[in-house]
C-alpha cells in the first residue's frame, strides 16, 4: 500500500493555476523525488500536501487516512513532516531549542534525551554548537539542523524541499549521503530538488514536473537515462 | 529628595501599568502580526467588570471575575473579528480592530451610560518611606507588575507553550511543521494579553477610583507607544518602554513649567526613537520572508 497517495492535486494562487491536477504516490521505504525547473510547482506540491497552502481540488491520502483537509499541525502529529525550502530554522533560538521544537509533537517525552544523543552523534557539529543561536550557524550547519529538527518528530514520511540549495558541492554530497542514511533507518523520503542528477541517483522512483503537470515518471535510473530528462535537467 | 523618591515610585508604578498593557500589544503583534487597537478598551471593560462585581463586596473575587471576563472577551473578539481575516491585508485587520474598539465603548455606554462611575476597590492609604509620602497602592502595583513580568518571562522561556509562542512569532509555517497549532497559540496570546489588560484596569482603579467608557483610550495609546519605543514584538522591550514612559510622565508632571505638555513630550520621544532607531530599543530587524 502506498504511504502517500496524491490524486489530481490542483492548487491556485489567486487566478493562477500552479498545479494542474497532479497524481503521484510514495510507497513505504522509498525515496521518491520530484524534479523540475524553477516555477514548475515543486514547492507548491510539497506545501499543499503537508497542509500549509489550501488545495483547490484533488485528494491526499497518508498512511490510510484522508488528509486532504487536515491542518498542517495535525498532519505532523500523524507522522509526516517537512524540511522546508530555505531551511526555516528558528534563528533566534539555540540549536538545542530548535531540536526541542522539533520534538514538540512527541507525546512521549522519555525518548527526547536518547533522540537528542543520536542526533548529536550523527552531527557532531551540532553537538559542539548546541547552545549557539541558530541564526549564527553556517548554511551547511543550518541544513543539518533543519533535517535533525524534522527527525526529532520521528516522521514516517520526511519531505525535503531543496535540501542542497545554496550549499557547497562538498556539503551537497554530504546532504545526499544523509538522506540515504535516513532512508536506510526506515524513514520514507519525498525529495524535491533542482539538482536532478544527484537526486535521481539516490531515488527509487521519480516524477518530472513541468508547468504544474507531471510529464514523466519512472525509476531513478530510467529517468536519469531518459533523453528528455538529460536534455532538460542534466545538461546532456 | 522626598519629592524625587515619591515621583520615582509613582513613575515606576505607572510605568508598570503601561508595561502590562504594552505586553498585550507586543505579544499579539509578535504572534498574530496585527495591531489590536481594541486592546485599550479591554482595560475599560475590565474596569467596568470590577465595578459590577464589587457588588459581591469581595475585592479579590471581583478582580478574579474581571480577569476571567476579560479573557473570555479577548478570546471571543479574536475568534469573531480577527480570525476570519487571517491572511487578509493588514489594513483590513487594523480597521477592524479600530471598529472593535468603538464597538466596545458603545456597548459599555449603552449598558452603563456615559456618566463616570465611582468604584473603590480597596483603600490602601499611604505610608512614609524615607521621609516621602508614598501611596501603598503604587507599591502594590509595582510589586504585582514585577511578579507578573517575571512569571511571563519564565513562562515564555521555559515552558513548552511559551517556546511554541516564540516559534510562532518567528516563523508561522515552520512552527506548523513542528506540529504547533498556530490558531491555538494565537488564542492563548489573546487570553494572556486580556488578563494583563484586566489587571491594568484594576491598577487604574487603585490610582483613581472611577470608570468611564473612554478610560482605556489614552492608556492604550500610551502603552502602544511604549511597545513601539521598546521594540514592537519584544517582551523585554515592552517592559522597558512602559517603565521608561511611566517615569518620564511622572517626572514631567512634577515640573510645573512642562507639566501641561506631558503627553506631547511622551509622543515626541516616540517620534525621536522612530527617527533614530526605527526598530525601537530591543526590536530586531526582521528579514521579510517570502
Amino acid at each position: 500500500m502506498a504511504m502517500l497517495e496524491v490524486n489530481n492535486l490542483t492548487v491556485y494562487y489567486g487566478v493562477i493555476c500552479a498545479l494542474k491536477g497532479i497524481s503521484f504516490e510514495v510507497n513505504e521505504g522509498e525515496i521518491v523525488s520530484l524534479i523540475g525547473a524553477n516555477g514548475a510547482g515543486k514547492t507548491t506540491t510539497m506545501q499543499s500536501v503537508v497542509g500549509l497552502i489550501p488545495k483547490k481540488a484533488g485528494s491526499v491520502v497518508f498512511d490510510g487516512h484522508d488528509i486532504t483537509k487536515t491542518p498542517c499541525h495535525k498532519i505532523v502529529h500523524m507522522g509526516m513532516t517537512q524540511v522546508p525550502e530555505g531551511r526555516r530554522i528558528f534563528q533566534e533560538l539555540t540549536v538545542y531549542e530548535n531540536l526541542m521544537m522539533g520534538a514538540y509533537s512527541m507525546k512521549d517525552n522519555s525518548k527526547f534525551k536518547s533522540d537528542l544523543e543520536s542526533i548529536y552523534a550523527r552531527f557532531p557539529r551540532l553537538a559542539e554548537r548546541r547552545s549557539q543561536i541558530a541564526g549564527t550557524l553556517s548554511g551547511g550547519e543550518q541544513q543539518m539542523l533543519a533535517m535533525s529538527r524534522a527527525l526529532m518528530s520521528h516522521p514516517k514520511l520526511l519531505m525535503l524541499d531543496e535540501p542542497s540549495m545554496g550549499l557547497s558541492p562538498l556539503l551537497v554530497d554530504q546532504v545526499f549521503e544523509i538522506i540515504k542514511d535516513i532512508n536506510k533507518d526506515g524513514t520514507t523520503v519525498l525529495l524535491v530538488e533542482q539538482n536532478a542528477g544527484k537526486s535521481l541517483a539516490i531515488s527509487d522512483r521519480a516524477y518530472v514536473l513541468e508547468n504544474g503537470n507531471i510529464v514523466l515518471s519512472g525509476t531513478g535510473k530510467e529517468l536519469a537515462e531518459s533523453e528528455q530528462v538529460q536534455k532538460a535537467y542534466l545538461g546532456g | 529628595m522626598e519629592v524625587i523618591l515619591s515621583t520615582l515610585i509613582n513613575g515606576l508604578s505607572l510605568g508598570g501599568i503601561y508595561a502590562m498593557i504594552a505586553l498585550g500589544y507586543t505579544m499579539v503583534y509578535g504572534i498574530a502580526k496585527m495591531l489590536n487597537f481594541a486592546h485599550g478598551d479591554v482595560i475599560m471593560i475590565g474596569g467596568y467588570l470590577i465595578y459590577v462585581f464589587m457588588a459581591t463586596n469581595n475585592p479579590l473575587l471581583a478582580i478574579l471575575l474581571a480577569v476571567v471576563g476579560c479573557v473570555i472577551l479577548g478570546v471571543t473578539i479574536e475568534k469573531i473579528a480577527y480570525k476570519p481575516l487571517r491572511g487578509a491585508s493588514p489594513l483590513a485587520v487594523l480597521i477592524t480592530a479600530i471598529g472593535v474598539s468603538y464597538l466596545l465603548q458603545s456597548i459599555a455606554q449603552i449598558i452603563f451610560g456615559s456618566a463616570t462611575k465611582m468604584v473603590t476597590v480597596y483603600e490602601f492609604g499611604a505610608i512614609k518611606l524615607l521621609g516621602a509620602t508614598v501611596q501603598i497602592s503604587a507599591l502594590v502595583t509595582l510589586g504585582v507588575t514585577v511578579v507578573v513580568m517575571l512569571v511571563l518571562t519564565l513562562f515564555v522561556k521555559y515552558t513548552r507553550l511559551g517556546r511554541a509562542m516564540i516559534a510562532v512569532s518567528e516563523d508561522k509555517a515552520a512552527a506548523q511543521l513542528m506540529g504547533i497549532n498556530v490558531n491555538g497559540i494565537i488564542t492563548v496570546t489573546f487570553a494572556i494579553g486580556s488578563a494583563l489588560a484586566a489587571l491594568a484596569g484594576l491598577f487604574y482603579l487603585l490610582k483613581a477610583p472611577s470608570v468611564s467608557t473612554t478610560m482605556g483610550s489614552m492608556p492604550g495609546i500610551k502603552a502602544f507607544t511604549a511597545a513601539v519605543i521598546g521594540g514592537i514584538g519584544s517582551i523585554p522591550g515592552a517592559m522597558l518602554g512602559g517603565i521608561l514612559l511611566g517615569v518620564v510622565e511622572s517626572i514631567s508632571y512634577k515640573i510645573t513649567a512642562i507639566a501641561p505638555y506631558t503627553d506631547a513630550i511622551e509622543f515626541s520621544i516616540l517620534i525621536i526613537i522612530l527617527l533614530v532607531r526605527p526598530t525601537g530599543f530591543l526590536g530586531k530587524k526582521r528579514r521579510e520572508k517570502v
